[in-house]
């Protein structure tokens, strides 16, 4: 599946847990999210990108795809 | 079986819980207070001749022919318009009450046609009823002038008008106001010269009449008349079924002559229609029996071949082993499915379970993908879960009623009528819709007290501004938050929205909304004793349609709008089963009953009750399944009752993935636009042709009967069976009563529920928790359905789309439906409903299209990022400047290959409602146009060839 698509659906989601000022709580949302409507496919994709690079995801996104990498 | 006519009362019901005696022809009778002395009298039998009078309608007392005596009383009353009182002694039968009748009877035949045996009517004619009934012997008059030779009126295509039979009851034009509220039909003239007339003595199709048919069932002789009563005689048998159109879910009499549908009259005790009906449920059946119709299985290698009409056998056979061969090719996770909010709860019900346990993976989705899985997000994160609160009849009940996104009188024309009643009735009504939807100010006696004209796609903003102003201006419900919600969740939400930025003044700039006008809404929305919020799709089809769902609920538990009558967030749902479908857990990511895949206990439970292994991950949504494809790792897909080639959005893209699999199993009942890119084609069965139960959007569960045997010799779930048994997993169902048992078995809010309840009550709304549960009218009354039973708040901050007008694509197109089509129009195009709309329209406000030329029929080009097609313009100020709006029920109008592929953050349901565009004048069909009627020419031919080489 094309990565921009995986970084827009990362970012959209992470746009709306934003508005928790606890950016812990916000990245837990994230995290939470992407796993419980991801396809594992898509899951491996999007961290396997923010291994890699991560440039184009917003700092929520990113910190919660590291989460997610770690169980 | 028999016709077994529902009882006319002949007065509506009272709803008073105080109850009279009284005494009728010696019998004694209690009856609520309120209650006809007719109505009284019909509930122990005793029928009072009537013509003017019919329960569906407020009594009228014009006929003279239901007189009564009342001792101690003066004269006769009418006993249609006369309440029953304590005490009374009424006299239904005797010779001075028999000579009025049998002379009111004489002047009404003596100017109506004496053609009995020939009348369409014959057999079900009220007024050759009472004729017999008071003993009609003679006509002793010789008129003058009669009105026998008044002209038929034909230009509805499903009644006939014959003035000539009217005897001006006025029940049709009662039923067109009351019933109805369309006030399309009126007495014309005074005496003799009175008559019916539609509008302002137009014809029935020139006049405002909505062709919902209310007027033809209320009247007593032929005078209006179904016309497919007319050519083929009076049907001999009834059975009651539920509509397959809107998410009202009417329940119908399909009123039959053998295997022949000859009307469908909407049923008297249907709970959510009560007797009422709109054009397509009661008249649009046609496309049941269509020539279009496909009755055998074809397949083909490739969609550049023919097809080839095979067996059944052969056809599910070919289908099982080319997604094992998929499968094998390219893994197991390759193919999987989608249902349909068009199939009933069992047809779902044993699809999902097919992919979960027979495919092995979690790779099903629906067609709420794309209409209300926010709605299933958003509700479920607030309230606990994925469903409206209320039933229908709450309405009623109702102070001030929010309408955002959503046209109730075109989208949901039964609940549209319910819904005007009670604005009649003096309910306050708030608009929050780009465009001039009819509640607005096009429906008689009803006005918005405020339209709230935003501007697509900021949605969050308005609603944050209006419960800004309930929490600035301390309009909340203290205790209710305190009881019922989670203080944490409201404590955090209360310090975001109380922010200026949140302010409707501060929103004004963002939604073209003045801050005045949002403030007025809120207050009166805030302070109404009971307050209720419907919405449509115009909610949902946002990118922030989860944010804007949660919002809404956010506001109605903080003004305590929830768990009774009146109040309530309530979704309108597009489709008949678009509730049942996501309810028997079509989602990729949840089980029947919307439980996680991943959540131990209810994995545990499915894997056990289907004695297969189940995956415990999320499998591909319908979006997420179209970009696998194009990826070569999703290559098969079972899709039945869907038309995802028209209905899905960035259309062109959705043709490419299903060019690029090399499986596409179309079930259906006709070769729709998902069907010419299919290589299995299993003929499918319309809902007269089978049996099951619909869910509506008040969680109603309705049963489904089949009135007809299915055309392709199997009902669909039944088709569903071979597939599975033939991919090597095990289905034995020999009825639909045995797959709900299953559902009951493993599903909580469903374990009460069976065939016999349901055939006991007439339906069920779920929550029904055991055998002895009737069902639940209106959710969260005590607690929350969460785990804590407290609702919870949710941020919502307004993030604005990515699809913005430029000076490229200045202006905003917003999509919807319109009263007599249907979604994609696989139905209703193949019904004489084209009659009012037969293609789809770019609606202009009169300023764009001055800028551009335009002009009312003028062929307009309409650009966007995703692609460009032509339809023709109206230019009108329905719409305001910017915004430009169209249906998508022609194939051939593309709207969807201009929507983009922008979707809702939570669940990825497509932003139809906002797509950056340019309008300009244009003289052929844009090229995707030209190339799409080439490949649909090209597909035709290669059925054609198939047919006649079967």
């Amino acid at each position: 599946m094309k990565i921009k698509i995986l970084i827009r659906m990362a970012n959209d989601i992470s746009a709306f847990f934003n508005a928790d000022s606890n950016k812990e709580i916000a990245a837990d949302g994230v995290a939470k999210h992407i796993l419980r409507s991801w396809d594992p496919r898509m899951r491996h994709n999007i961290i396997t990108y923010c291994q890699e690079d991560g440039s184009e995801l917003s700092e929520l996104a990113k910190t919660a795809i590291i989460k997610l990498s770690q169980g | 079986m028999s016709i077994n006519k529902d009882q006319d009362f002949g007065t509506p019901a009272s709803k008073s819980s105080k109850l009279v005696n009284l005494e009728i022809d010696g019998f004694k009778v209690s009856v609520p207070e309120g209650t006809s002395i007719m109505r009284a009298a019909a509930s122990i039998g005793i029928d009072i001749p009537k013509l003017c009078a019919t329960d569906s309608v407020e009594p009228f007392g014009s006929c003279r022919l239901c007189v009564v005596q009342i001792e101690g009383g003066r004269g006769m009353p009418a006993s249609c318009t006369t309440p029953a009182a304590e005490g009374l002694k009424v006299v239904t039968q005797n010779q001075k009450l028999a000579d009025v009748r049998r002379g009111v009877m004489e002047l009404y035949i003596s100017d109506h046609p004496l053609d009995c045996l020939t009348c369409s009517s014959n057999g079900d004619c009220e007024l050759q009823d009472m004729a017999g009934a008071v003993g009609l012997r003679e006509v002793r008059y010789n008129p003058i002038e009669t009105h026998l030779h008044a002209v038929k009126d034909e230009s509805n295509p499903y009644f006939s008008f014959d003035p000539s039979k009217c005897i001006v009851c006025s029940r049709c034009v009662r039923a067109c106001e009351e019933t109805q509220g369309t006030f399309a039909l009126t007495i014309d003239g005074r005496g003799f010269d009175s008559k019916v007339s539609p509008g302002q003595n137009e014809s029935f199709m020139d006049s405002e009449c909505v062709s919902c048919g209310a007027c033809v069932q209320a009247c007593p002789t032929a005078t209006l008349m179904e016309k497919s009563v007319i050519d083929h005689g009076q049907p001999e048998h009834a059975i009651v079924t539920t509509c397959a159109y809107c998410g009202v879910g009417c329940s119908f009499r399909a009123e039959m002559k053998g295997e022949q549908v000859i009307r469908m009259v909407p049923h008297k005790d249907g709970k959510a229609n009560h007797g009422h009906s709109c054009v397509k449920g009661r008249f649009a059946f046609g496309y049941a029996t269509h020539k279009d119709r496909i009755t055998k299985p074809m397949i083909r290698a490739s969609i550049k071949d023919a097809w080839q009409e095979v067996s059944w056998e052969e056809a599910i056979n070919h289908a099982a082993s080319e997604l094992r061969r998929i499968q094998a090719k390219y893994g197991k996770d390759a193919i999987g499915g989608i249902t349909s909010s068009r199939c009933t709860n069992e047809e779902v019900y044993i699809m999902q379970k097919l992919i979960r346990a027979g495919f092995g993976n979690n790779n099903v989705d629906t067609c709420a993908r794309v209409c209300h899985s926010p709605t299933g997000y958003g509700l479920k994160q607030t309230f606990g879960e994925s469903s409206g609160t209320q039933d229908f009849d709450s309405v009623m009940q109702a102070d001030v009623i929010i309408v955002i996104g959503a046209n109730p009188t075109d989208g949901h024309p039964v609940f549209g009528s319910q819904m005007k009643k009670r604005l009649r009735q003096g309910a306050k009504l708030i608009v929050v819709d780009p465009r001039e939807i009819d509640l607005v100010k096009n429906s008689p006696h009803v006005k918005a007290n405020h339209h709230l004209k935003l501007r697509p796609g900021t949605n969050v903003a308005l609603i944050n501004a209006f419960s800004h102003v309930i929490i600035t201006e301390n309009l909340m419900d203290t205790e209710f938050v305190k009881a019922r919600c989670d203080l944490d969740s409201f404590a955090k939400w209360e310090t975001f929205i109380a922010q200026e930025y949140n302010s409707p003044e501060a929103s004004e700039s963002i939604t073209g909304v003045p801050a005045t006008e949002i403030r007025a809404a809120a207050r009166l929305y805030a302070t109404a004793k009971n307050a209720a919020i419907y919405y449509g799709l115009g909610v949902t089809e946002h990118s922030q349609g989860s944010t804007m769902v949660i919002g809404i609920a956010n506001m109605a538990m903080a003004t305590g709008n929830l768990g009774r009558d009146g109040v309530g967030v309530n979704p309108l749902r597009g489709q008949n089963n678009v509730q049942g479908s996501c309810d028997m857990g079509s989602f990729p990511h949840e089980f029947p009953g919307y439980r996680h895949v991943s959540d131990p206990t209810t994995h545990a439970l499915f894997e056990a009750a289907w004695q297969a292994e189940l995956s415990s991950e999320p499998g591909l949504r319908i979006p997420n399944m179209f970009d696998a494809a194009l990826d070569k790792n999703f290559m098969g897909i079972y899709c039945e009752g869907e038309d995802i080639a028209q209905s899905d959005p960035d259309i062109q893209h959705v043709h490419a993935a299903l060019r690029s699999m090399e499986c596409v199993i179309v079930q259906d009942i006709f070769l729709n636009e998902t069907a010419k890119f299919a290589h299995v084609f299993l003929p499918g069965a319309s809902f007269l042709e089978k049996s099951g139960t619909f869910t509506n959007a008040e969680r109603r569960i309705s049963p489904v009967r089949k009135v007809m045997s299915p055309l392709a010799g199997y009902q669909d779930w039944e088709v569903t069976q071979m597939l599975a048994n033939a991919m090597g997993y095990p289905m034995n169902y020999s009825d639909p009563s045995e797959i709900m048992a299953e559902i009951a078995s493993l599903t909580p809010t469903f374990a009460g529920v069976s065939y016999e309840k349901i055939d006991q009550l007439g339906s069920i709304q779920w929550p029904c928790y055991d055998e002895d549960s009737i069902g639940t009218p209106i959710m969260h009354e005590d607690t929350f359905m969460r785990d804590s039973g407290k609702g919870l708040f949710m941020l919502t901050e307004f993030i604005q789309t990515t699809e913005r007008s430029t000076s490229k694509y200045p202006l905003i197109l917003t999509t919807g439906r319109i009263l007599s089509q249907y979604n994609v129009g696989a139905q209703t195009r193949r019904t004489e409903n084209n009659a009012w709309h037969s293609e789809d329209r770019l609606e202009i406000h009169p300023h764009d299209a001055e800028d551009r030329g335009v002009k009312t029929d003028d062929w307009v080009g309409i650009k966007s990022r995703a692609g460009e097609t032509v339809l023709r313009a109206s230019v009108t100020e329905r719409v305001q400047p910017g915004v430009v709006y169209t249906t998508f029920h022609f194939p051939e109008s593309g709207a969807n290959v201009i929507t983009t592929d922008n979707s809702d953050w939570a669940t990825n349901c497509p932003e139809y409602k906002v797509t950056a565009v340019q309008i300009s004048k244009v003289n052929q069909p844009s090229e995707w146009q030209t190339k799409y009627q080439a490949f649909t020419d090209t597909q035709l031919d290669l059925l054609e060839q198939g047919i006649s080489n079967g």
